[in-house]
């Protein structure tokens, strides 16, 4: 097994463990903290596919803001565990097996492929970041300003929603 | 040199993880946290691809995906915020306000 192998194996259990984690806890805490693994594990995985802008972005903005965000929340509206409330009968019946199914489709439609991706160690670890903003800033300049005007909106969204009436 | 299948199959794993904990979950935060779950997923789709390709594509898109998803997170916590404050409890099954 190669070295790339053996890191890929390993981070990847480790974001499934954070996922599953992330299901079996009972205090949304520990349910964010579980998350922020998945991201960093993650963050490792584009290291290794060679996306090093991606992989400091995924740090920055989802392990640092929107993580931070989130514990600030949970923080704030003092949030217990969580309440125990028996599952619908048709979620039961009908949902495994057709949570089963669509994995069996996936499965089925990603066997049929072999293509093989570089890791960075292959490809002489190209910076890909100069490419990266000759694209964002040529060919995808319009969305990119559009995004802007974007986050405004959230901007206000988030201040009109959360202050509050006083007459 | 990794197949592109495996982090495709990761990216199915994680993004199924995320499905079942939006159904499962009562906590208003807790399935908000799934959906992030979900979008990172198929991040990882979309960076295995466009190494796969060749093409840096599919990393702006993934750039997209991330400054949509802080927006969403924004605006999606400070309903949160407002459903506690009117409601004072975090559990899904007391907002039912629409429920049939």
């Amino acid at each position: 097994m190669s070295p790339q192998l053996a890191i890929f194996f390993i981070l990847a259990a480790l974001s499934v463990l954070g996922a599953v984690s992330l299901i079996f806890q009972k205090h949304p805490i520990h349910s964010a903290l579980s998350l922020i693994v998945v991201m960093v594990s993650l963050a490792g995985l584009y290291l290794l596919l060679g996306a090093e802008f991606v992989a400091a972005v995924q740090i920055i903005v989802y392990g640092g803001a929107i993580m931070v965000l989130f514990v600030f929340v949970i923080m704030l509206l003092n949030a217990g565990a969580e309440e125990h409330t028996n599952i619908s009968k048709i979620a039961g019946i009908a949902g495994i097996p057709l949570t089963v199914a669509l994995a069996g489709f996936i499965a089925a439609a990603i066997a049929r492929s072999n293509e093989s991706v570089q890791t960075a160690a292959q490809n002489g670890a190209v910076a890909s970041t100069k490419a990266i903003s000759n694209l964002l800033f040529k060919e995808f300049v319009y969305p990119f300003e559009l995004t802007s005007f974007l986050i405004l909106v959230a901007i206000l969204g988030a201040i009109v929603l959360a202050q509050r009436e006083n007459e | 040199m990794i197949p592109t299948n495996y982090f495709i199959v990761l990216s199915a794993v994680l993004f199924g993880l995320g499905v079942i904990a939006f159904v499962f979950k009562r906590n208003i935060i807790t399935i908000f946290m799934s959906i992030e779950l979900m979008l990172n997923a198929v991040n990882l789709a979309f960076v295995a691809f466009s190494q796969a390709l060749g093409k840096l594509d599919g990393q702006v898109f993934v750039l997209f995906v991330i400054v949509v998803a802080a927006a969403e997170a924004t605006v999606g916590l400070g309903i949160i915020i407002l459903i506690s404050r009117n409601r004072r409890s975090l559990n899904v099954e007391r907002v039912d306000l629409l429920k049939f």
